[in-house]
């Protein structure tokens, strides 16, 4: 059928109007703007229309830069960019915990403070507790709960837990290293009333059982007491190392600088003792110290013991071995002239030895005096002997649960325990990063990092401290008291429990009366400690009627090559091997950094032909009880002969890119006796085989001497400082036509006047014990890069403030080439040196485009952004403290090890108020302008002049010996002010205290940095240090 | 009885006419490439391109790839910057003052002598700009340019500017005053151009040259002001850059000795240079009449003279080290003459004051063979010598914990093997290409002496 039916779309179609005509047959019924009026694209509008779409496609394919940084839409209360928030909080890790100071910016913790407030520390911190801010954000770090390789959900997991629990057949062990926080003791106690088959057993790394067992049976206290080595006038230490790993270094640093402080007024100072192996901060900080074999240790102590019976009215025991060493004589009659102001210590962890160094305490009257059983310290508790128990039965156990701690690299069992888990149905580990011991279990809970997490410590008996999130948690993370919390079914979270507990046990012990527990809790929080005055401290009766059991342990010395087994100051027991920081923070004695060696006497380095270069050495075949670990040698000067020393905290095999295999695991060489009980030190069965093998040792110094110059190092004795206090000195004249001036009075040129401020820095060589909490201090606050070991090699370090470690020498001075050769037993002299921002700086002048300048308040400045590189400055500084970027350290995946500059996470860490330097520049210690900076701006906002300490350096405020003093110069109030005796000069400033001086002073650079001599508590100069006077 | 004046030795022998000259000297540019030239410029540019690439590992990943260290912030940069500058000494000395002293010897080694000091100033300025950290920004930030930075200005308190300016007049008055020598020469190679694009091309490079009488007398002017302008910069480069060293503080470098010390070292490793050089030429151009053995004598003369210099200046050092009682100054130098760097400093003692001191045997400073070797060991010793001041002195100064060794990489190597890729890439083009000996300075001196004229 044919459609006859029209459709139209209107009257205009239907009619066929003019208009409607016009556009029918066109495809667009209006015109389009296109083209010109013909239509036609003209050449211009090609070339127009090819440019844009050529700009177009290449602005395409530029990348459109993302942007992370998101503002605040609506502003946090209390949080203003660029304007640092402080927190009180306490580190943790391990068995350690310390009281400090957070700094946060934006949000983000980037450094970590002492808290000035804590007793326990004194304020001071160590560079592991400086370093941990970047174990924050260490990528490494576990991401969520896992369970049996899997990630899943934190319910799954708790589901899955809770099932297991209830399941398990047999003991559930609760591993842990010692724990001081009350409330998570308490937290364990409500767990294990669920769970009655649970057993909590404790271990420290670097154990000190022994001594704890000793104390018990003495004291009747298991605990490890405080000492107080400010009041100390004689310290006799036998291979404990108190000042460099010891528990609760800080303190340690503190009050034994304290005991040194020297002035007009104080002209004693305490003296200190040291029978030791391997050369130890402590031993390098000695006035009389004699090497001596571990095995004699002992006998050096059962012999000192007679001496003090006898002259005490003690009980002498007869059949001691009697030892005839002049230094030991010596070391008895200063005890007996310090009684009740002595300490005597043992890093032996051998029941029998510390009884008798108890015993010696306690005829001379020091326990109450300077060693307090009351204000016992919890932060050592582990037992050696439950713990070996535990690796014999863990493979017949229902469950094991690791909290934080990683026994299978850092306990000399841990093979036995990696062995054990095999077999166990149930494992479960809350570390917060892969390592040796997780990675064996089936279920993984990682707790947050301490930054992150709220807790409470009792790190000395009555005496606490909080902790509190300084961040929210970065990663899916869950702070493991909660996870025990909710295992144990008990409903509540730790933030809760924590702060009832508070309430419950700890408000009271406040003298004032507390009214509102809120108020009482925000000012814990914001002071971080609370010290009640009222905690009962008992008394003990020291029973000694051990003492003639023990004298039948005592070791008889052996003959045979020893091994010593110690923890070295920089990554300590190696919790924190993944850190580049502390891997690449030189160690104090060595300055050896990125591995751990062999320490040897030189004369056996010598007898074993072992070839030494510059830095290179070979490596040896160590065997023990048929264990074998091929390792460098290092000639350590002051090491016994017969002795050789090995570094625990090296060598890890799961710690992530940083730690893995950096140097050689110890702990299995560790001797386990059959009760479980730990020995450090190894008498039997060590041999050593020298191999051809090269190795290269990365030192941050390889010149160990100071060749007698005394324009760099200036000491005396105590009683040569009592006769005249600028005993010591080097002063050096310059020769003019009008006789012999001193160096500042002969100058070309002008001096400077400063209106405002004048900083300097003063460095009491006599307080420093050469820790080098300055350096990761530093190395936070001003993003120092870390180059890694083959860039140390290279010489590269790009540390801002160093320690020079100078070993004295046996030579009299006549040949350069005896000079270079360390004595045989060192004197060791700690020099921190940085930047001197001299007023004549040499580096100044020479600088072709004026990049380093001098501020109108004494600094000598870098601009970073002008320098062009041409390390002349570097060249004609006579201090070589400036340091050159050689390559792109930042944002390169070569130095990926330089964790805080080369990932997102890592990142976070840095300070954003000091520039990340880029390639090619030079930089060097600030005297930390931006904390001046600052500083200035709070006192200003305020309308004041800034306060004396108010404006401190990174170095200076994180010293626990209190070493560095910074401060203005020009404001006689200052502490640097009035312990230099600064007077006003013509041409600059001049120090009055008699001690204090610069080095290399002929030079006239007239710095800002001071050094005060080193004084010794000695009776008599060595011969070599008479030869150079 | 009459006296007679004892007759001089011609300087040209081989009894030359001025066209024989023209013919001896402009051949070598007229005629096609020998091939030991080929050979010597594909040996030059195969050194250029392996320095080059390790030019480029250095800009690439910075100045790490080289062996410095905290304590060693120079070593064969600077070593080589100074070595350069130092060869570059000759050329000046011999256009300059040998023509204020009338010393008409010079005239048929100049024009190379020159061309070698522009070159190695060349290789020299390498080193200023590839050593710093960050040398596209150096590279114009050493100069005093306004700029929009506010009132930053460059530091005229520092030696390496003193270095700028010294060094950049040095080699623009050289590049003048040799260029300036050259005109007549590419005149005379110009009008004897067979083909169109030499002519154009030497025409070009001539200026116009019309060898009219005006002409002549204005280029003598010329001539003898730039050689006044050059006199003073001859002393004054080497001392500026001994100034580098002589105003720091570091104990082998503060040293008030070292801007006669430095040109003496200069002109005798210059002079060493232009030997090695014209040994070469001559034999390979056949100019022996031209560069005869009396000239090299000469040389060999200047040599023993500087050597001697430079040797007693050792001797000053070590005494004055000894006279001062400074005793980071007195270890400075007995460490370069027993530490561990003692075989640099052996090598330099040896090359530079023993060698030379064989030249005061006629037979040794007239044995062509002889000569060349020994003007190689110069310029060893005198490399030696800048590494011992550097090197040596910055590895042990003041605070022994800073002490330490320099071990040099590859691309130290690699960037030294550039600068001789470059230099005799440009020489081998110049001996090529332009006139190596100047025809028209030498024509006048064909028959001043000379049997021919009695």
């Amino acid at each position: 059928m044919k459609e006859t039916k029209k459709y139209w779309k209107g009257l205009e179609q239907l009619q066929k109007t003019p208009g409607f005509e016009k556009y029918a047959n066109k495809e667009f019924a209006q015109e389009l703007p296109l083209g010109d009026s013909d239509g036609e694209t003209s050449r211009r509008d090609f070339l127009k229309v090819m440019g844009f779409g050529v700009a177009a496609a290449s602005l395409a394919a530029c990348e459109t830069p993302i942007n992370k940084a998101i503002p605040y839409v609506k502003k946090p209360v209390n949080v203003d960019p660029t304007i640092a928030d402080y927190f009180a909080s306490t580190y943790s890790l391990g068995s350690d915990q310390t009281s400090v100071v957070v700094k946060t910016r934006e949000g983000r913790p980037i450094k970590i403070e002492g808290n000035k407030l804590s007793s326990v520390t004194g304020g001071g911190t160590s560079a592991q507790i400086e370093a941990s801010v970047l174990s924050l954000y260490d990528q490494e770090r576990l991401k969520g709960p896992a369970a049996k390789g899997k990630e899943v959900s934190w319910e799954e997991l708790d589901a899955k837990i809770k099932s297991e629990l209830a399941i398990a057949s047999g003991p559930i062990y609760l591993v842990t290293n010692s724990l001081s926080s009350p409330s998570t003791k308490k937290v364990i106690e409500g767990f294990k009333n669920k769970y009655a088959s649970l057993t909590h057993v404790t271990y420290d790394q670097n154990s000190v059982s022994g001594q704890l067992d000793a104390n018990l049976a003495v004291f009747g206290k298991r605990a490890l007491p405080s000492y107080d080595y400010s009041k100390a006038k004689t310290i006799v230490s036998f291979g404990y190392d108190f000042l460099g790993t010891g528990a609760n270094t800080p303190l340690a640093n503190k009050q034994f600088a304290e005991s040194r402080r020297l002035s007009a007024s104080k002209k004693e100072m305490s003296r200190l003792y040291s029978f030791e192996s391997v050369l130890s901060l402590t031993g390098a900080n000695a006035d009389y110290r004699s090497p001596i074999r571990a095995s004699e240790q002992g006998a050096y102590i059962a012999s000192l013991y007679n001496v003090i019976a006898k002259e005490t009215g003690g009980q002498v025991i007869d059949g001691l071995p009697s030892i005839d060493n002049q230094i030991l004589s010596k070391a008895a009659s200063d005890l007996l002239h310090a009684k009740e102001y002595s300490i005597v210590l043992s890093g032996s962890n051998d029941v029998s030895i510390q009884m008798f160094v108890n015993a010696i305490n306690v005829m001379l009257g020091n326990i109450g005096a300077t060693i307090d059983f009351g204000r016992h310290q919890n932060i050592r508790s582990g037992d050696d002997k439950a713990f070996g128990q535990f690796v014999k039965q863990l493979s017949s156990a229902g469950g094991v649960i690791f909290y934080n701690c990683n026994p299978v690299y850092d306990h000399p069992l841990g093979s036995k325990i990696a062995a054990s888990l095999k077999n166990i149905s149930f494992s479960l580990a809350t570390t917060d990063r892969m390592d040796e011991t997780n990675s064996l279990v089936s279920y993984l809970a990682p707790d947050h990092h301490y930054l992150e997490s709220w807790n409470d410590f009792e790190p000395v008996h009555g005496k606490y401290s909080l902790s509190q999130p300084a961040i929210s948690n970065l990663f899916n993370t869950r702070q493991a008291q909660d996870s025990l919390l909710s295992w144990a079914n008990m409903e509540v979270n730790y933030y809760d429990f924590l702060r009832m507990n508070w309430a419950e046990n700890i408000a009271s012990l406040s003298k004032k009366s507390i009214l509102d527990f809120d108020a009482f809790w925000e000012e814990c929080l914001h002071d971080g400690v609370f010290e009640p005055e009222t905690v009962a401290t008992d008394e003990f009766d020291a029973d000694l009627s051990g003492l003639g059991k023990a004298a039948f342990n005592i070791t008889k010395p052996s003959s045979f090559l020893e091994l010593v087994i110690f923890e070295n100051g920089t990554v300590g027991n190696g919790i924190q091997s993944n850190n580049p920081w502390l891997q690449e923070m030189s160690d104090p004695i060595t300055k050896a950094c990125w591995d751990n060696y062999l320490t040897v006497s030189p004369k056996q380095v010598e007898e074993w032909g072992i070839e030494l270069g510059d830095m290179t050495t070979q490596m040896v075949n160590l065997t023990v009880d048929g264990q074998s670990l091929k390792l460098p040698v290092l000639p350590q000067p002051g090491q016994k002969y017969g002795t050789v020393g090995l570094a625990i905290g090296y060598g890890r095999s799961v710690a992530g890119r940083v730690g893995n295999q950096v140097g050689f695991n110890a702990y299995p060489m560790i001797n386990v006796d059959d009760g479980g009980q730990l020995d450090f030190n190894i008498y039997a069965n060590v041999t050593v085989e020298p191999t051809d093998e090269a190795y290269a040792i990365a030192q941050t110094q390889t010149h160990h001497t100071f060749m007698g110059r005394g324009n760099v190092i200036q000491e005396a004795t105590l009683s040569e400082y009592q006769k005249d206090p600028q005993a010591g000195r080097h002063m050096p004249k310059i020769a003019t036509s009008e006789g012999f001036k001193k160096p500042t009075a002969v100058s070309l040129w002008k001096g400077h006047q400063y209106a405002n401020h004048h900083w300097g820095l003063m460095i009491d060589l006599n307080s420093c014990t050469g820790c080098g909490t300055c350096s990761i201090s530093c190395q936070t606050e001003n993003n120092i890069s870390v180059i890694g070991k083959k860039e140390v090699l290279n010489r590269r370090d790009m540390a801002w403030i160093r320690i020079d470690r100078y070993y004295s020498s046996d030579s009299n001075g006549d040949s350069y080439a005896d000079m270079e050769i360390a004595a045989e037993n060192p004197e060791v002299t700690f020099q921190p040196m940085m930047c001197q921002h001299c007023n004549n700086a040499s580096c100044e002048t020479v600088c072709p485009v004026a990049a380093t300048t001098h501020s109108s308040e004494g600094l000598n400045q870098m601009t970073y952004n002008r320098c062009i590189g041409t390390r002349y400055c570097a060249n004609n500084c006579p201090y070589k403290v400036r340091r050159f970027n050689w390559f792109k350290f930042h944002d390169n995946e070569q130095f990926g090890d330089n964790l805080a500059m080369n990932n997102d996470l890592g990142k976070m860490v840095l300070n954003p108020d000091v520039t990340v330097r880029s390639r090619g520049v030079i930089e060097k210690c600030s005297f930390c302008v931006q904390r001046i900076q600052s500083g200035k701006l709070e006192a200003k906002k305020e309308g004041r002049r800034p306060v004396d300490g108010e404006i401190t350096t990174a170095c200076a405020s994180s010293c626990p010996s209190e070493a560095l003093v910074f401060g203005d110069m020009k404001d006689p109030k200052s502490r640097i002010s009035k312990m230099l005796q600064i007077r006003s000069m013509e041409k600059g400033v001049e120090a009055q205290e008699p001690r204090a001086y610069h080095v290399l002073e002929e030079l006239r650079e007239m710095p800002n940095v001071w050094y005060l001599t080193k004084i010794r508590n000695k009776n008599e100069k060595t011969e070599a240090a008479n030869a150079h006077s | 009885m009459s006296s007679e004046s004892v007759i001089r030795e011609p300087l040209i022998t081989g009894g030359k006419t001025v066209h024989d000259v023209t013919e001896d000297i402009s051949r070598r540019v007229e005629e096609k490439p020998t091939k030991l030239w080929m050979l010597a410029m594909t040996i030059s540019l195969g050194l250029l391109a392996i320095g080059a690439y390790t030019v480029f590992l250095l800009l690439w990943h910075g100045v790490g790839m080289w062996g410095l260290n905290k304590t060693v912030g120079w070593a064969w940069d600077i070593t080589n910057f100074v070595w350069w500058v130092g060869i570059g000494h000759a050329g000046t000395l011999i256009s300059a003052i040998l023509l204020l002293f009338r010393q008409r010897w010079r005239m048929s080694i100049n024009r190379a002598a020159e061309a070698m000091t522009i070159f190695a100033v060349i290789c020299a300025l390498q080193f200023p700009i590839l050593h710093t950290g960050r040398p596209w920004l150096a590279i114009y930030w050493m100069f005093p340019l306004p700029n929009t930075f506010g009132s930053l200005w460059v530091n005229f308190n520092s030696p390496l500017l003193w270095d700028v300016f010294a060094i950049s007049t040095y080699f623009l008055v050289s590049l003048i005053f040799w260029y300036i020598g050259l005109i007549p020469d590419f005149a005379t190679i110009r009008d004897r151009a067979r083909n169109k694009i030499s002519k154009s091309i030497y025409g070009a490079l001539s200026f116009g040259w019309d060898g009219a009488a005006k002409t002549w007398s204005r280029y003598e002017t010329v001539a003898l002001v730039l050689a006044g302008l050059a006199t003073p910069l001859v002393l004054s480069v080497h001392t500026i850059v001994s100034m580098d060293f002589a105003t720091s503080v570091i104990p082998g470098w503060h040293t008030t000795i070292f801007p006669p010390y430095f040109v003496a070292g200069a002109i005798f490793s210059g002079f060493a240079m232009v030997l090695t050089l014209m040994i070469v030429t001559r034999k390979v151009y056949k100019l022996e009449d031209y560069i005869t053995i009396q000239h090299l004598e000469m040389m060999n003369i200047v040599i023993i003279i500087t050597g001697s210099i430079v040797g007693v200046a050792y001797l000053t050092e070590l005494f004055i080290a000894w006279y001062s009682g400074v005793e980071a100054e007195q270890y400075a130098f007995l460490n370069r003459a027993t530490g561990p760097y003692w075989w640099a400093y052996a090598a330099m003692m040896t090359c530079n004051v023993v060698s030379p001191q064989l030249f005061w045997f006629k037979r040794i400073r007239t044995n062509i063979a002889a000569t060349f070797v020994l003007s190689i060991v110069v310029n060893i010793g005198m490399w030696f010598e800048r590494f011992v001041i550097i090197v040596t002195s910055l590895h042990r100064d003041f605070l022994p914990s800073s002490w330490a060794m320099f071990y040099p990489t590859f691309v130290d190597v690699g960037v030294y093997v550039f600068t001789f890729g470059l230099f005799f890439t440009c020489f081998f083009l110049f001996a090529k290409f332009f006139p190596v000996i100047n025809m028209a300075e030498v024509k006048s001196i064909i028959k001043t002496t000379g049997e021919k004229a009695k």
